[in-house]
């Protein structure tokens, strides 16, 4: 009887979490299949057009997690590039040649990022737009670093990914966002009193927290109360909110996730405590939680590079056309990209290159320009990057209003 | 001296859950000897059952609390049931490793079934905030709720178990199992009460802290579960009053190193005190003297 107990209890369990497995990835297999599928017709299409005027062709790669848990960022990724490339060729190509653009999936998962990378370099890819998060991108990287291959990552934030000399990336690293807010908060004089609460058990809280603190006499604020929370007691803030109160802080800076970032707004609220909440990209979500009661996170203010609903003519077309190819409003990820492909043209028509030089030589000449170039995109206006490849650029902000993000300025 | 108040009061009324959370462990522990680690998950699904009562069925707040207590207690009683009575003449650690065993699968369960995105729980406390003193002094609704429920259970329980035949066959169970059976008393009923008794317990426990912390995820109790547990060694495991005050400590000293020393190393501060407190009393604060035969 024992026996038999134990042996229905054990299989009920791993039924459990096998269920739990492939229900998730079944799903977003799913949803990523279709995207992909629509990818590869509007790609098909594209070569159509563009092998009328030239056989001498740009070869570009993009990689991302096309199907799997996050699948959603990698979609994103190829989606954007896809339409650049496409209005690219459609305005005649880089210095006279067309793009053809060859995706490829890596699953999240470095073994299959480094097999990616070597199926495009096999197609002959000269440039990449990828890959898309942080740990295929610093695998990748690694590898790509032999052949001298320009790789410009549109999202991989990691500090690691632009470790090497052929790396580069659109985004701000984990830390840098940190720099950013203090730099945003200053200049736009949101506030001169800050408090700030961070997750001091989490890697990217406690990263963004310390450059944060580092940058802010530079823009004249002052840090009035700092407080933390572990991942062991991240229920009751109402402690540390108290003291963030007490201290007469203007503005709240929370650099951590919308999970707990939707508790801290609740209790902020039972306690009748309402600064300038102030939060990064990880309070991206925060209007998506369940039953979360969104009038209590408006005025919320968040950096994020790119927000969908910004009227400058950029964003608006980049946002129709990105509707109309794949349905959808793009996400950070997707502007990202798109302007990675424009950087690339960029930098490519500065340096004067061909499609008949060698990779390496295309490689050597694209950063050689990335030194001195600067580039204005819908994710952020004077772009530069640094010697190890990061990324400088106006940080931008959107502010919830009325259950939507809004561009704060 | 205002500010001193409400860090008081926000430590009353979390050690006030860490309070009703450790009554079960410590009935637990006192009758079927053993350490329940499913406590903690059990408390979730009370919090996931009012959720649903309240949220999709849109039952009223007291049928949503009772519906709560009935389903935890019909899974604490078939937990019981089904992974540890089997197991009532093996040794403690077998029981334990099934314990954490049943805890992970409730937690799958729940991950399984509600996903693992965090719910924004909605709060059971109709009431409004408290204002004293010109506004200085907030006092949350769930805060005096959460304070005076753990008070009427703690003296319900000690009333239930000191003037009721039920009661007292628990204590008969908890002192001596051969000696209780020999006296007529229905050990394995009694076991199944005090599960059943505990479980509801959590039910309660779990609407308060989702009332008071009004986020709900498949891991929810493992957190309070394990500090209550704490509390419950503090207090003295086995004894009732003394989860109440070892609760109570947990969550007041919880919050006054968060306010006056550091919030970082709050719960570094909680678990010297802890082991300070067994290295002095190792029995816990109330906990009685075990006698072992040689």
């Amino acid at each position: 009887m024992k026996k038999v107990l134990s042996v229905v209890l054990a299989g009920a369990m791993a039924a459990s979490l096998v269920a739990c497995g492939s229900s998730s990835t079944g799903t977003t297999n799913a949803a990523s299949g279709d995207k992909a599928a629509e990818t590869t017709a509007a790609a098909a299409s594209g070569d159509s057009g563009a092998a009328a005027s030239s056989d001498l062709k740009w070869k570009f790669g993009s990689q991302g997690p096309l199907t799997g848990g996050a699948a959603v960022y990698g979609t994103a990724v190829v989606n954007g590039a896809k339409i650049a490339i496409d209005e690219i060729n459609e305005n005649g190509g880089i210095n006279g040649y067309q793009v053809e653009l060859q995706t490829a999936d890596d699953e999240h998962d470095q073994e299959k990022a480094v097999n990616a990378y070597n199926s495009l370099k096999d197609w002959g890819m000269q440039a990449l737009i990828g890959p898309t998060t942080s740990a295929p991108t610093i695998a990748v990287g690694a590898e790509a670093v032999n052949d001298n291959l320009f790789m410009l990552t549109p999202s991989g934030s990691a500090v690691d990914c632009t470790n090497t000399a052929n790396a580069y990336r659109v985004c701000f690293s984990d830390p840098a966002q940190g720099a950013k807010s203090a730099q945003y908060i200053g200049e736009n004089k949101l506030a001169t009193k800050v408090a700030i609460l961070y997750d001091s058990s989490d890697v990217y809280s406690s990263g963004i927290y310390e450059s944060f603190a580092s940058e802010a006499q530079n823009y004249g604020i002052e840090i009035v109360d700092t407080e933390q929370f572990t991942a062991d007691s991240k229920t009751d803030f109402s402690t540390q909110l108290q003291k963030m109160q007490a201290s007469g802080a203007e503005l709240a800076f929370l650099p951590f996730y919308y999970t707990e970032a939707a508790l801290v707004l609740t209790q902020a609220d039972t306690m009748g405590y309402k600064p300038i909440f102030f939060g990064v990209d990880g309070m991206d979500g925060i209007l998506d939680v369940e039953n979360f009661d969104t009038s209590l996170a408006e005025g919320l203010m968040l950096l994020t590079p790119f927000a969908a609903d910004a009227t400058d003519d950029a964003t608006v077309n980049f946002v129709t056309k990105y509707k109309e190819a794949f349905g959808g409003t793009p996400i950070q990820f997707a502007a990202d990209s798109y302007d990675a492909a424009y950087i690339i043209k960029a930098a490519i028509e500065a340096g004067n290159l061909t499609p008949d030089m060698s990779v390496d030589a295309i490689g050597a000449g694209i950063e050689e320009q990335m030194k001195t170039l600067k580039y204005d995109g819908i994710t952020g206006s004077g772009m530069t990057w640094d010697e190890k490849g990061d990324v400088d650029k106006e940080p931008k902000a959107v502010v919830i209003k009325d259950g939507v993000y809004v561009s704060a300025e | 001296m205002m500010s001193f108040i409400s860090y008081l009061l926000n430590g009353l009324s979390l050690g006030s859950v860490y309070a009703i959370i450790a009554l079960g462990y410590t009935m637990v522990y006192g009758i079927a000897k053993m350490l329940n680690f499913a406590h903690g998950d059990i408390l979730m699904v009370g919090g996931y059952t009012a959720f649903i009562a309240l949220n999709s069925m849109g039952l009223p707040i007291p049928v949503a609390v009772l519906v709560s207590m009935a389903v935890c207690t019909l899974l604490g009683i078939t937990i019981e049931k089904v992974a540890y009575k089997p197991l009532r003449q093996a040794n403690s650690l077998s029981v334990l490793i099934t314990a954490i065993g049943v805890s992970y699968l409730l937690q799958n369960l729940a991950q399984l079934i509600f996903s693992a995105n965090p719910k924004s729980f909605s709060s059971f406390v109709p009431l409004k905030p408290v204002k004293l003193a010109g506004g200085q002094l907030t006092i949350s609704g769930e805060t005096i709720v959460t304070i005076v429920t753990c008070i009427i259970i703690v003296t319900g329980l000690v009333t239930f178990i000191n003037k009721t035949k039920a009661g007292q066959a628990m204590l008969a169970v908890s002192e001596d199992k051969g000696a209780a059976t020999l006296m007529g008393v229905d050990v394995n009923g009694t076991i199944s009460m005090t599960f059943a008794i505990g479980s509801a317990l959590a039910a309660i426990g779990g609407i308060l802290l989702c009332s008071a912390y009004p986020t709900l995820t498949p891991t929810t109790g493992a957190m309070p579960g394990i500090k209550a547990f704490v509390a419950a060694v503090l207090g003295g495991i086995g004894s009732i009053p003394g989860a109440f005050i070892g609760g109570i400590i947990l969550g007041v000293l919880e919050n006054l190193a968060k306010a006056y020393i550091s919030s970082k190393l709050s719960d570094a501060i909680v678990f010297s005190v802890l082991i300070i407190v067994l290295l002095v009393k190792p029995t816990g604060i109330l906990g009685k003297k075990i006698m072992e035969k040689v």
